[in-house]
């Protein structure tokens, strides 16, 4: 029963909340989409924490959804034990680079009492969640090796069948705990989306890699259109 | 010729008195609150000086505006900061971010100490607190603080405009008989190639075309600080309080409304002028491309005469109502950008194509070569402009990207219309020194006297010459007015404040 409280419910709980929250959050309170950056205040810790945690946690985020999404392309992309090699080794890397980024983060905003200034409730648990998400990833890493095989008989058919609306969590139950606080945290972390600064993620600037450089904007030509 | 009107400016520096009433007028309205306080929409700084954030015109700190290509063959133009690909890779730290120490931490003082302290031997103090997190600080640095400190060797010496002069010229400048000072004040250019648009991420930051203000969305700006960086004048601020970057908006609602914005209303020295200029914005891709020397020239070339009947025509194509094409005609800038070329565009170097432009200072007038005080400064200054007290190598590193002829030019005009007036005013100067002196300066008496009377007797109307706006039918097209009226006052309202 818990199993399926932890393991079928509170995913379409935190999915739910997360995505219809964000796209509520976006249509009535744009203005409070922003990455709240702090960089003003405090700028020499900001570089290699921000720089690190973002280079660590980007692909590390895009190779999970790749996991969940084409497990097979996964699958061929480590099939020969090289490949696999590396795919452990990168994989360790990326998230070293995003726990020593997320430490960092963490470490500046304690440190600098202008930083903790703008730092609100919520920043805190996200801040502390994310960290403590990324460690449980690496105790993964380390303690239960070569993950990207896995991953793609745990977690991918589980994601494979909420995804599909025929719930298995029997995929994940046996798994150790560890296993299971990073599944809970991801899906935590996606429900707290939109009541926290991580709505920025969406708003990544994509359009500027091919938008006019200049923008020039006439009201009544607006109007005519 | 695709034809876009612009609400552009003139500030006469020699009319400047360095009171900061337009400073306060703007903070007042539009700065003073949290997150805000250490912007300065408009400041005004002692030239020679570091500026307000420190040392801004050192691009190669800042790496503010655009740079051309170093090739001989058909150069482009990029921004300093970084390139598309690079603004991503960058994303999650601005490499070029001012900190609130080139700014400065804004504070206040504990007030209620001077009446809560207890009894006791001491005189109860204010001390200073930080505005940002409330701790106790020792004030480094504030608004103005080098303000009238030219000549000092702890402020002005770091002016990044004096490395281009001559160490003769840096001697006088640190020599207390012979320092010069003048004041600048500085708001947003509302560049015609901004380099704060073109950098933002988020496309959040875009031209008015109606009148050429340049304006931050802030339900769409993300806080990437890009524009910060990227605007070599430092005119874009970020809030650290909302996460939002915020600018000058040459206030907008005025201007909408027929009053001329609060630093131009305020301004004691009425050194201020606004009205509209028409140009052609086909020619910016061009006229950015060109050499230094040749800037100043070539965006005066891009603006239009508003007589001219087929600019009047192209004007009317491009969907200019008659009220400002009427607006442009009378406008001040126009007369001191375009007809009489007195007024320069600040720092053209940097190819942002600035809307606001800049009589040059002409005093103090004393010459540098005077031996005794029998001589006629203003005749033998014209004679030696190039050793006037303010050198013109520095003027012309700011107003001309270098160009001396253009400041010079400038200069000459302003000179024959003091020995032209001081002739018919005073008298001790003869008609022919007069006729000699416009002669040079290459103008008529008419053109004197006009300058002459845009300069010193201008009324408010004169000065200001605002377009009518027609907001109300421009929104009435997108936004039908009784729907407007029967949707506000329902729902919450959402305040600036940060995240949700």
């Amino acid at each position: 029963m818990l199993n399926v409280l932890l393991f079928v419910v509170f995913p379409y709980v935190a999915l739910a909340i997360g995505i219809v929250g964000t796209i509520y959050r976006y249509l009535t309170n744009q203005y409070s989409f922003t990455s709240l950056s702090s960089q003003l205040l405090e700028s020499d810790w900001q570089f290699w924490g921000s720089t690190l945690w973002h280079y660590g946690i980007l692909p590390t985020t895009v190779i999970h959804l790749a996991g969940f999404t084409v497990p097979k392309i996964m699958a061929a992309l480590h099939s020969t034990p090289e490949m696999l090699y590396l795919a452990e080794v990168a994989g360790k890397i990326l998230g070293i680079m995003a726990l020593v980024g997320v430490g960092i983060l963490l470490y500046r905003r304690l440190a600098s009492s202008k930083v903790r200034t703008v730092t609100s409730p919520v920043d805190w648990i996200v801040l502390v969640l994310l960290f403590g998400q990324v460690l449980f990833g690496l105790i993964l890493a380390f303690g239960y090796r070569w993950g990207a095989a896995w991953f793609l008989h745990t977690a991918t058919p589980w994601m494979a069948s909420l995804a599909t609306f025929q719930p298995a969590p029997q995929y994940v139950t046996a798994l150790p705990l560890a296993h299971k606080v990073h599944f809970l945290t991801g899906f935590l972390l996606f429900a707290l989306m939109p009541f926290s600064r991580l709505v920025h993620i969406v708003t990544f600037p994509t359009s500027y890699a091919w938008r006019r450089l200049q923008l020039v904007i006439w009201t009544r030509r607006k109007a005519a259109q | 010729m695709k034809i876009r009107s612009q609400v552009s400016m003139v500030f006469h520096l020699d009319k400047c008195i360095g009171c900061h009433t337009c400073s306060i007028a703007c903070k007042n309205i539009w700065t003073d609150r949290e997150g805000a306080e250490y912007m300065w929409w408009n400041n005004v700084e002692t030239k020679p000086g570091v500026g307000f954030p420190t040392q801004w015109e050192d691009q190669e700190k800042y790496h503010g505006g655009w740079e051309l290509e170093d090739k001989p063959k058909n150069p482009q133009l990029k921004l300093k900061l970084q390139n598309r690909l690079q603004t991503f890779a960058n994303l999650f730290s601005n490499p070029a971010m001012p900190t609130m120490d080139d700014y400065y931490e804004p504070w206040t003082y504990k007030y209620g100490d001077l009446f809560n302290s207890p009894l006791g031997d001491d005189q109860p103090t204010a001390r200073p607190v930080s505005r940002v997190d409330g701790k106790p600080i020792d004030i480094k640095s504030g608004p103005n603080w080098d303000d009238d400190l030219s000549g000092s060797n702890i402020y002005a010496v770091n002016d990044p405009l004096l490395e281009s002069m001559s160490d003769d010229d840096k001697r006088r400048l640190f020599s207390i008989e012979q320092l010069f000072y003048f004041y600048m004040p500085r708001i947003c250019n509302h560049c015609l190639n901004a380099g704060c648009v073109a950098a933002c991420p988020s496309g959040a930051i875009y031209k008015r075309a109606e009148d050429g203000v340049v304006l931050i969305n802030q339900d769409k700006c993300r806080g990437w600080r890009m524009c910060v960086s990227a605007c070599p004048y430092k005119k874009t601020y970020y809030n650290w309080a909302t996460g939002k970057s915020e600018k000058c908006i040459l206030c907008y609602p005025r201007l909408e409304t027929g009053q001329a914005p609060a630093c131009f209303h305020s301004c004691v020295g009425r050194i201020r002028y606004l009205g509209v200029l028409l140009y052609d914005a086909d020619q910016i891709p061009d006229a950015v491309r060109v050499p230094d020397e040749q800037l100043v020239q070539r965006q005066r070339e891009m603006i239009l005469d508003p007589n001219d009947p087929s600019v009047i025509a192209a004007a009317k194509e491009s969907g200019i109502p008659d009220g400002v094409i009427a607006a442009a005609q009378r406008s001040p800038v126009y007369q001191y950008v375009k007809e009489w070329e007195l007024a320069l565009p600040l720092h053209p170097e940097y190819r942002t194509l600035p809307m606001l432009f800049y009589v040059p200072p002409l005093l103090p007038v004393l010459n540098s070569t005077q031996e005794n005080g029998a001589q006629r400064v203003e005749a033998e200054l014209f004679s030696s402009l190039e050793k006037a007290r303010v050198p013109v190598r520095y003027m012309s590193r700011m107003l001309s990207a270098g160009n001396d002829e253009v400041v010079l030019k400038s200069y000459r005009k302003m000179i024959g219309v003091r020995i032209y007036k001081r002739a018919e005013t005073v008298g001790d100067v003869t008609a022919e020194e007069a006729a000699d002196a416009l002669a040079q300066a290459n103008m008529t008496a008419e053109e004197a006297e006009a300058i002459y009377r845009l300069t010193s007797l201008p009324t408010y109307q004169e000065r200001f010459v605002i377009p009518p706006y027609s907001r109300e039918g421009d929104i009435e097209e997108i936004y039908d007015p009784q729907q407007r009226k029967a949707e506000s006052g329902f729902g919450k309202s959402q305040g600036a404040h940060r995240g949700l």
